[in-house]
């Protein structure tokens, strides 16, 4: 019994980790299907998300959620520009430039905020930080709950835009048809620049979320990298695959942390994606289609 | 002779340092069906996407009710109203059928209007009715030049582009779908500019034609007359008269050359 419940509670944690590699792989999917970029700063917007709401909340006082709303919205406002601005630009060359140039600005946005913020790490206060549940015999962190709870309910606000609204099925046709979405006089890059804000929203949404369990540093933006893997697991291209790329992640991760032997812990997102490219490698949630004539 | 509702005059186009378009002029009245007909490579769709803004051209003008486009975005010449329906379809595979028809009332503010136009487009094409949750990828390649069609009127447009629409259809449906896009131009008072490789069915359907050659209008005409002309029917229309040994097809020579 003591077992079971260790076991679901390891599962709970990792599935909160999950969850925040899975909002940066959505971020990285959403780009990438509309724009065929993939973009490598991806988990450094998330660190500049966080620190934005630590200089809010932290520093200027303000409520926890005004300072969230607000730090997702300055988040999201810089992604738009950060396209409008530069990635327009880079559209139609090849791949590899577009690597080197969200490679590069990454490397910007963790200087930045080293100048900006320090090299420390810092932490803000949240409704969520040191404060448990408990359900039975299972004592789980309300921070943990709140990352899973806050993902659930992005997705479903992020599903209903997408399937629902005007706005949202002109996102999706302009990611499926560039050309005809040109043709029905939809200002497609505009829409562009607006998938790019929902992305650097998402990543916000990530780095407030993750701030009561893990503090905000320079480096956290490498996270992206194992959020990387989670979007390969999950189809890249598929944007319920990412999520669940990324908790299949944060749970084999913790698993891998209690049960195996020490170093383990960080190699286990790689050895899931090596295993997923050998036996599937189109991922979980392929969206495959032929052209027909 | 009234003011056309599109005039484009001599327009040159390049892709990179080939030209692709050579001074071609074009005019359609408002509510006229004109045909572009010419071989593969003759730039019957660098036509139309100059038209529709994808490409700019070098040298010309495109009027369009009074004002220049030329240099329009495709989005802004759209919301002129020309609406291009291009060639190969390009539906938006994941939506649904209906999905895509709403899309092509993207830039429209008049939800009843819309609805109204949506049952329009299903009483054209019952097909597209029955098929309406369906994704569009899913769609036969007749019925999603159907949908095409119908996206395109649902932008409510003064002048529809037509790219090729009998490309890869069955001689029935092409049948079919040109006697709807006369419908379509007769009752709702659409003008069309359709560019046919398939010249038999295009000068049946439209009211006049230009025969577009490596880049240049060689000929144009009212349909009822370019149907008859002998170098129409050799090269266009694939027809010999028969049983006339002397006159092989080699040795006749294009009037227009």
């Amino acid at each position: 019994m003591e077992d079971a419940a260790r076991l679901l509670q390891l599962v709970v944690n990792g599935a909160a980790a999950g969850c925040i590699y899975g909002l940066i792989a959505l971020g990285f999917v959403l780009i990438y299907k509309a724009t065929e970029m993939v973009n490598f700063a991806q988990g450094d917007i998330m660190m500049l998300g966080g620190f934005v709401a630590y200089s809010l909340i932290a520093h200027y006082g303000l409520n926890y959620w005004v300072g969230a709303l607000l730090a997702i919205a300055i988040t999201a406002a810089f992604g738009f520009a950060l396209d409008a601005v530069i990635l327009r630009r880079v559209i139609g060359q090849p791949q590899f430039a577009v690597v080197m140039l969200t490679l590069g600005l990454g490397f910007i946005f963790r200087a930045g905020a080293g100048i900006g913020w320090g090299y420390d790490s810092v932490g803000f206060n949240t409704p969520f930080t040191n404060k448990t549940a408990t359900i039975g015999q299972l004592v789980l962190g309300q921070d943990n709950l709140s990352i899973i709870v806050g993902t659930v309910l992005l997705c479903g606000v992020l599903y209903v835009f997408f399937s629902k609204t005007r706005l949202g099925v002109a996102m999706q046709a302009s990611s499926q048809n560039q050309l005809a979405a040109y043709y029905m006089g939809i200002p497609v890059r505009t829409v562009f620049s607006l998938i790019w804000a929902i992305s650097a929203g998402v990543a916000a949404v990530a780095g407030i979320l993750l701030s009561p369990v893990s503090m905000i540093d320079v480096n956290m933006g490498f996270l992206g990298i194992k959020a990387f893997a989670a979007a390969v697991i999950g189809g890249f291209g598929s944007i319920p695959g990412s999520l669940v790329g990324g908790v299949v992640v944060g749970i084999v991760e913790q698993l891998a942390g209690y049960y195996l032997p020490a170093g383990f812990q960080e190699v286990t997102s790689n050895v899931v994606l090596l295993a997923m490219l050998i036996l599937r490698p189109q991922g979980l949630f392929a969206e495959l289609s032929g052209k027909r004539v | 002779m009234t003011e056309p509702l599109l005039r484009v005059n001599a327009i040159e186009t390049f892709y990179g340092p080939i030209q692709a378009i050579r001074g071609v002029s074009i005019e359609v009245a408002p509510r006229q069906m004109v045909t572009v007909l010419g071989a593969n490579g003759a730039g019957k769709t660098t036509v139309l996407r100059t038209i529709s803004g994808v490409l700019n051209p070098e040298r010309g003008q495109i009027v369009f009710e009074g004002r220049d486009i030329a240099n329009m975005a495709p989005d802004q010449v759209m919301r002129m109203g020309i609406c291009h329906v291009p060639e190969g379809r390009e539906t938006f595979p994941f939506l649904t059928v209906r999905e895509n028809l709403m899309m092509g009332a993207y830039t429209r503010r008049d939800p009843a209007g819309v609805v109204a136009d949506l049952e329009l487009c299903y009483t054209y094409f019952p097909r597209l009715q029955e098929r309406q949750d369906q994704r569009a990828g899913l769609l036969s390649g007749g019925e999603q030049q159907m949908l095409a069609i119908s996206r395109a009127l649902m932008g409510k447009p003064k002048l529809l582009l037509l790219d090729e629409p009998s490309l890869g259809l069955s001689p029935l449906l092409v049948q079919q779908i040109f006697g709807i896009i006369r419908r379509i131009n007769e009752e709702q008072g659409v003008a069309i500019l359709l560019v046919e490789q398939n010249a038999h069915i295009a000068l049946k359907t439209a009211d006049y034609g230009y025969v577009l050659e490596v880049g240049r209008v060689v000929i144009e005409d009212q349909c009822a007359m370019l149907i008859h002309r002998d170098d129409i029917k050799e090269f266009y229309l694939g027809q010999k008269e028969a049983g006339v040994r002397g006159q092989r097809r080699w040795k006749r020579k294009r009037e227009w050359n």
